[in-house]
């Protein structure tokens, strides 16, 4: 009987309103894709626009991963020093065939993912600090198990990863494409997607519901680590050498940017798997704009600041209206 | 006891909530050397009248007098400075400093250059403790104690100010009993320093064991005050609940019909539930077709029960039997597998799931059986859906929309769908009525009502008298975490619901002659076989 009466008053400003917040990233992204029309020199080109995309491949690798910690009320600190490690075992098993290594380095991540979970599900520490354990101690094993040496990589199918493209596309993009279209169906079509928004929006609920609350926490992390040691796989391919002292160096941070400019709110209860998308694109984006154009990369910093602060308040007004 | 001036006077206290009137010209006073129960049922306003003594609230009318004069304390810290000081449920004391350091607190001892003392901080404190027959080492952290020992401490704390009033919240609500008699210890040597203590508890022998007087509070206003020696545990309980102990209740306040045809096999069977400290040897049987109520007082063990049968809570000992197959203990998924479904009695913090749809907290329960191979059928998913809230009438603007939008009573309806939809064998209520509207209450209870006759076995709990004595065939009373008496049929009715909630359990036979006596009834009723 209300829905008339509702209908008909939220229709336009509220309407509006709500609209932009569901999908502000979206907004900010096509503005500042129209300001570099403008403004930037052969932005509308094929190389600026699948040098953006290349860049950007292991953020959204590892924002996937992040967006479903946060999903569950969690979050994931240690994908950049997983990253690492992944750079690091990389070379080191490469000698077995490339199969070998990189089934190596994704049960590396695995591992990774499930001492986190493993913390968080079962220990019970909250997970920023669980996980920052792991960012701290990660990067220094990964420099241990290299020897504090970087690698280089000659094998052409680890390579392609980073360097090849299909059809045109570059590799890293459509390791990133399939990522994304995975957990994208993960999230919208399964009960283990069902379970992560459930146990983030309301824990107590989801296990008095017969959830099983342990199992999801442990497969996020796990799925986070995964991801993250796929991204490192990427970004080493794409450099052609192993580099456990800088590859996905406080790439954590850009990770939660994404996933929070995306929509999913820090306080979990769902999760936003395009938002995620387009929020790393939109900073990939500034920084893109702000070096192209030749400003000081600092401002590019400070306006990431400004649409953190302006995503966290905009969800924040949500429920309010 | 001479009657003496007043150390704490309330008068005519108002307090409003936007939608709620808290305290409706409450008057109170606490006499010194005296130890003055407060007493009451959820919400009838204990805590919003301890927290405008103590200057969390502003009362809107109203005048507080401390020591004779007026006072206004615009935070708790203030209160506590002029000397009224409060002993909380839960123990706020800081877990990793010692004994002697919490007993001071924000007041340490000072020497030379205005350093704390130590020496003399930890002297001080152990002579504080052992006045009052506690035995700690005041230099051990805190958090190496027990529980009781902790709270003693704290207890230590309020006294050690100098405080003419002591309000203890539910102070014995994790004590062991040797525990709780070293604290009575405490509260009799603070009668006889003439220090008025409030003492807030739902036990009924503590308040006859240790307080001199009683004020009762129903929603929002003085129910009765007066000596607690005059007054027998049933008068008290009937002040609680607001029912006059002469008075014949009509049927058919409630949405409730007429008794349900049980059969004869129970399809639940708990066996001695123990969870201590809270749970002793509950046993409780179901039967397909049958509504069996829990009654009890505020922390009698209603909802501990209810989760423990559930698998919610963990239990120390005791089986559970569903259709004479054994049931895992402490897992909701095991308990759900067996056909039972429970709808907890905070429906915010423990039932709907905010954020998300109409649609999928209505599925939370159901995913298992919604998917196949870990994928959810959308399809299945929208046909159930659509199916529930059109037999429960759940009225939101679409299956999408987000739960926390909905009226308390659609949340509700939600909840029970949740349940529903899994074709549970034994459904378990817990305050299915309360915070919703009068319509939907009805609508709720006839749905209860509705569901037994098609042979579900319902456990209900309620702490609304009239819910319980109507709704139910058969009635198992809690107090203090034991099963204490079974009414069935005929028998439920309110007067010996609260006879059985006052005396039911004690030893002898006085407390049952007496309890006959009060309510005009026959002794009629069961005690549990074992």
């Amino acid at each position: 009987m209300a829905r008339g009466a509702t209908a008909e008053k939220s229709f336009d400003v509220a309407t509006v309103t709500s609209w932009v917040r569901g999908r502000g990233v979206y907004v900010a992204f096509v503005v500042l894709v129209i300001f570099n029309l403008i403004v930037t020199p052969n932005f509308a080109s094929v190389v600026t626009l699948t040098t953006l995309l290349i860049t950007v491949s292991p953020i959204i690798l590892v924002s996937l991963g992040v967006a479903l910690t946060i999903g569950t009320e969690g979050i994931d600190l240690s994908v950049g020093s997983v990253m690492a490690l992944a750079s690091a075992f990389l070379p080191l098993y490469l000698g077995y065939g490339w199969p070998v290594a990189v089934l190596v380095v994704l049960l590396v991540g695995a591992l990774a993912g499930l001492v986190n979970g493993s913390l968080v599900a079962f220990v019970g520490i909250q997970p920023i600090i669980a996980t920052l354990a792991l960012l701290v101690g990660g990067r220094g094993l990964a420099q241990i198990f290299a020897g504090g040496q970087s690698l280089p990589i000659t094998d052409p199918a680890v390579l392609w990863l980073g360097q090849g493209r299909l059809f045109g596309v570059p590799a890293p993009v459509i390791v990133a494409v399939v990522a994304v279209l995975v957990v994208g169906f993960l999230v919208k079509r399964t009960t283990f997607g069902r379970y992560v928004v459930a146990v983030g929006g309301n824990r107590s609920a989801s296990y008095l519901s017969g959830h099983p609350v342990r199992r999801t926490l442990l497969a996020v992390y796990v799925i986070s680590g995964l991801l993250a040691a796929l991204a490192g796989i990427v970004a080493t391919a794409r450099l052609g050498a192993s580099d456990p002292s800088n590859i996905g160096l406080l790439i954590e941070l850009s990770a939660i940017t994404a996933v929070v400019v995306g929509g999913t709110p820090l306080s979990g209860g769902r999760v936003k798997i395009m938002g995620t998308v387009m929020g790393a694109l939109l900073i990939q984006l500034i920084s893109n704009t702000f070096i192209s154009n030749d400003l000081p990369f600092t401002w590019a910093q400070v306006l990431t600041a400004g649409i953190i602060l302006v995503a966290v308040y905009v969800q924040k007004g949500r429920g309010t209206t | 006891m001479e009657r003496q001036a007043p150390v704490l006077e309330v008068r005519r206290v108002t307090k409003r909530f936007p939608g709620v009137l808290a305290l409706d010209g409450i008057s109170f006073e606490l006499r010194p050397g005296e130890v003055h129960a407060l007493v009451g049922e959820n919400g009838a306003g204990k805590s919003t009248l301890i927290k405008v003594i103590t200057g969390v609230y502003h009362p809107d009318e109203g005048q507080i007098l401390f020591k004779g004069e007026e006072v206004s304390f615009s935070e708790p810290r203030e209160s506590q400075e002029a000397g009224i000081s409060t002993i909380y449920q839960e123990i706020n004391l800081i877990p990793l400093l010692s004994v002697a350091q919490n007993v001071f607190l924000g007041r340490e001892p000072r020497g030379r250059l205005g350093l704390i003392d130590r020496d003399r901080m930890n002297r001080e404190a152990a002579e504080i403790l052992e006045r009052y027959g506690i035995r700690a080492d005041v230099t051990a952290p805190l958090r190496s104690l027990s529980l009781g020992v902790q709270q003693m401490v704290a207890v230590a704390r309020a006294i050690s100010v100098d405080a003419r009033a002591v309000i203890m919240d539910e102070p014995t609500s994790s004590l062991e009993a040797r525990e709780v008699e070293t604290l009575f210890g405490v509260i009799r040597q603070l009668r006889e320093e003439g220090v008025g203590v409030i003492y807030v508890s739902h036990r009924l022998e503590e308040l006859y064991e240790i307080c001199d007087r009683v004020t009762v509070l129903r929603d929002g206003r003085v129910a009765h005050t007066g000596e607690l020696a005059e007054l027998s545990r049933l008068q008290l309980i009937a002040h609680m609940l607001g029912r006059e102990l002469d008075e014949v209740r009509k049927e058919g306040a409630t949405g409730f019909g007429e008794e349900h045809e049980a059969a004869e096999e129970p399809i639940l069977q708990a066996q001695d539930l123990t969870q201590h400290p809270r749970l002793r040897e509950i046993s409780l049987d179901v039967r397909p077709g049958e509504v069996v109520g829990l009654a009890g007082l505020l922390g009698a063990g209603r909802s501990e029960t209810a989760k423990a049968i559930f698998g919610a809570d963990p239990v120390d000992s005791g089986s559970l039997k569903m259709g004479g197959e054994d049931v895992k203990m402490g897992s909701p998924a095991a308990a759900i597998k067996a056909g039972i479904a429970f709808l907890p009695e905070d429906r915010k913090s423990e039932g709907i799931i905010p954020d998300l749809s109409v649609k999928e907290n209505i599925a939370a329960a159901a995913l298992p059986r919604l998917a196949r191979a870990g994928m959810v059928s959308e399809k299945a998913q929208d046909e159930l859906v659509e199916e529930f809230m059109q037999s429960l009438g759940i009225k939101a603007s679409s299956p999408e929309q987000p739960v926390r939008e909905l009226s308390g009573g659609n949340q509700q309806k939600v909840l029970l769908a949740r349940w529903l939809c899994m074709n549970p064998k034994v459904l378990i209520l817990d305050e299915p009525t309360r915070g919703i509207d009068v319509g939907a209450k009805a609508e709720i209870q006839k749905l209860v009502d509705d569901l037994a006759v098609k042979g579900l076995g319902v456990i209900l709990i309620s702490s609304e008298l009239d819910e319980v004595t109507e709704g139910s065939d058969r009635v198992v009373a809690l107090r203090d975490g034991a099963v204490v008496g079974m009414l069935s049929e005929e028998e439920i009715t309110e007067g010996n619901l609260m006879a059985m909630l006052a005396h039911g359990g004690d030893s002898g036979n006085g407390a049952q002659d007496n309890g006959a006596q009060e309510n005009g009834a026959q002794g009629n009723r069961k005690d549990t076989d074992g």
